[in-house]
């Protein structure tokens, strides 16, 4: 309402100028008064009633805002969608050295590499070829995946098989060479963009993905029994 | 005897019937309405080809919404269901494949005539003072379309629909600080998901179907009040006949415009019902392949790419490198970047009446350097939307001289230059272009 009323305000000033522009068309001082005097006319404000009006409106504005939360709000994961998001216990013995698992977790792919020891030993070894190789970005792995092999245990590797350029499921390319070519030395290659990763699910340097691959929050039960979806402070 | 009865019953049902008008009008502006909108609403006579694509947009908005309520019927926005429920349309709903495939070839033709009414707003400076907000009306309607599009292709729930809504949502995440809650609050879900599916029903046949109508009335009701624009780029309404105050050179819209936009319908309507009936795949640009297997969530198609109307934003989304980070400042690398510029490529339409500042509105007055600038974009759009269909390394790898770069990321990043400089660069060459003089009277 109070921008109504400005614009009415507005419209007659215009109005009135414009009147007296037809009359006259030149500009001399003396017009310009004319106009200021006409428009003070159009424009006696009673004060009272307009910070009644700002203040009514005002008012008015904040209940709908209050109002929008509840349909805001329904729109957010239900306590369904968040149940589905419980932890998956997996047995992690059964993976051959050099061979991954996949298992759903949160209805995302989540890769389980059992690594060779020359794998992990070749991680170290091609930091120069890596966009992020110490992981900084925090927001890829949780602190204690913060290393070169981004694991727990040396050898196995926990990651969320979703590609962070836009969201593709990468193929596993787990042995060095082949069809990937002579310098490749095992890991990932997303079909979509082609975006490549190492066995830690570090991104190489000129693929479209900005980040690492997701390691998730993930801890050992027992010595073969892996949760994910939960980590060492309870957090999920 | 007989010829005086008939005449005598004919006089009779015509006051009948200016009686009822009468009535009628007393209560509701029917006759003043059709006069202000149709009868008496004075369109330049030179109205050609290009302006077929108004109406025709009109007509296949009307189709997809009756097409649209038809499947409703059918439709199960569930996606335990939903993927069944359309091939149930397909094979046992009686003409369920008709209305189907009218739904789906409407989409893909609904952009082909909008892409044509834009074209045809943008060489005859349609957008130019007065018609700003008539052009800003229809860049809301373009969105409208590319939202109504983008949350009818989940629909199916296919492959493409999954990964296709995977990967535009996714987009949302790259926003700097709250993208990853935008995201999630879209999908309502950590994942797209039965939920994301039963809302962007919601949206696809009841929240979007209402702007837009509102829109379409609104760029109607604002093109009423300042007049249609012309080929020749003249204000009709300038020269009037002195005694009863019509342009010159307007013609009544009904009954000129109306005959010959029927023309036009029917033209049109060949065109789609030869794709309906013989191609509403249309070779995999209007139906994707992999959108006939069902969505599952841990296999990625090979090759995911957006239906053809999409495809000039999706190669600048690709082309943009992302945004490496600042280690030193905790800043992370995003995808921001690309995601900016494939929304800037959309929106940097609503600039033009801004931009263009030419003293002549046609392109018949301008002169060779607009000329080589629009033919500069015409090509970049085309190019940009060929790529988007094809995987980034289709054309190979430069050699190691261009280190190893894709030939067809870097040629998309150079026709994407192009289209953002037709648009930055137009208040440059628009005002230093060599323009004719333009005649007083439309030239037909």
């Amino acid at each position: 309402m109070y921008v109504a009323e400005l614009l009415s305000i507005l419209a007659i000033q215009s109005g009135q100028s414009k009147l007296v522009h037809e009359e006259n068309m030149s500009d001399t001082p003396n017009d310009k008064k004319k106009i200021a005097a006409q428009a003070d006319q159009a424009t006696v404000v009673d004060l009272e009633k307009r910070n009644f009006l700002i203040a009514t409106s005002s008012v008015g504005a904040l209940g709908c805002a209050a109002a929008a939360v509840p349909f805001v709000l329904s729109m957010t994961p239900s306590e369904r969608a968040k149940a589905a998001g419980a932890p998956v216990e997996v047995d992690v013995s059964k993976i051959a050295p050099g061979s991954m698992m996949t298992v759903e977790w949160r209805g995302k792919p989540v890769w389980i590499i059992n690594r060779t020891e020359e794998m992990t030993a070749e991680l170290a070894k091609h930091d120069d070829q890596l966009t992020d190789p110490s992981c900084e970005v925090v927001s890829q792995q949780p602190d204690y995946c913060k290393s070169t092999d981004r694991s727990i245990k040396p050898n196995l590797a926990v990651m969320v098989g979703i590609c962070t350029h836009l969201g593709c499921s990468p193929s596993a390319k787990l042995q060095p060479k082949g069809d990937m070519g002579d310098n490749w030395t095992g890991g990932f290659f997303c079909p979509c963009h082609g975006s490549k990763f190492d066995l830690a699910g570090r991104v190489f340097k000129g693929s479209p993905a900005p980040t690492n691959l997701v390691v998730p929050p993930h801890k050992y039960l027992t010595d073969t029994t892996l949760l994910i979806g939960v980590d060492t402070e309870d957090k999920a | 005897m007989t010829n005086k009865t008939n005449a005598d019953k004919k006089s009779l049902v015509a006051n009948a019937l200016g009686q009822g008008l009468e009535w009628v009008d007393a209560r509701f502006p029917l006759s003043s309405n059709i006069k202000a909108h149709l009868t008496e609403y004075y369109a330049p006579k030179n109205f050609n080809f290009w302006y077929f694509f108004g109406s025709l947009s009109l007509l296949v908005l009307v189709l997809q919404i009756l097409t649209g309520i038809f499947l409703t019927m059918h439709y199960k926005p569930d996606a335990m269901l939903a993927f069944a429920s359309v091939e149930y349309i397909m094979r046992d709903v009686p003409w369920g494949w008709l209305i189907r495939y009218m739904h789906s070839t409407g989409a893909s033709m609904f952009f082909v005539v909008v892409y044509l009414h834009m074209f045809r707003g943008i060489i005859y400076g349609s957008y130019r003072t007065p018609r700003e907000l008539i052009w800003l009306f229809g860049v809301g309607i373009f969105l409208c379309l590319m939202g109504e599009a983008f949350f009818g292709y989940l629909l199916p729930w296919g492959q493409m629909s999954y990964w296709g809504a995977q990967v535009i949502v996714n987009l949302f995440s790259a926003i700097p600080f709250v993208g990853p809650d935008v995201s999630e609050w879209l999908r309502g879900d950590y994942l797209v998901s039965d939920a994301t599916l039963n809302r962007f029903f919601a949206f696809h046949v009841i929240a979007l179907p209402f702007v837009l109508v509102g829109l379409v009335v609104a760029h109607i009701i604002a093109l009423h009040e300042v007049g249609s624009n012309n080929p020749d780029g003249i204000e009709i309404k300038k020269l009037k006949d002195k005694k009863t105050g019509i342009p010159l050179d307007g013609i009544p819209f009904h009954p000129y415009y109306t005959v010959k936009d029927i023309v036009g319908v029917v033209v049109f309507l060949m065109v789609f019902s030869t794709i309906i009936f013989f191609a509403p795949e249309m070779g995999g640009y209007f139906l994707e392949a992999n959108n006939f297997v069902p969505a599952n969530p841990l296999v990625t198609p090979a090759h995911i790419a957006p239906v053809w109307y999409f495809t000039p934003y999706y190669s600048i989304l690709r082309a943009v490198p992302p945004f490496p980070g600042v280690g030193f400042l905790g800043i992370p690398p995003s995808l921001f970047p690309g995601v900016a510029a494939m929304g800037l490529s959309v929106l940097v339409f609503a600039l033009l009446p801004w931009l263009d500042k030419s003293p002549v509105k046609s392109i018949r007055y301008r002169g060779r350097l607009y000329k080589q600038w629009l033919a500069a974009f015409v090509v970049s759009f085309i190019v940009l939307g060929y790529l988007g269909t094809e995987p980034s390394n289709v054309w190979g790898q430069f050699g190691p001289w261009l280190g190893n770069a894709e030939r067809a990321t870097v040629v998309a990043r150079i026709f994407m230059l192009v289209y953002f400089a037709f648009f930055i660069l137009m208040p440059w060459y628009s005002k230093k272009d060599k323009t004719l003089a333009v005649p007083e009277r439309v030239t037909g």
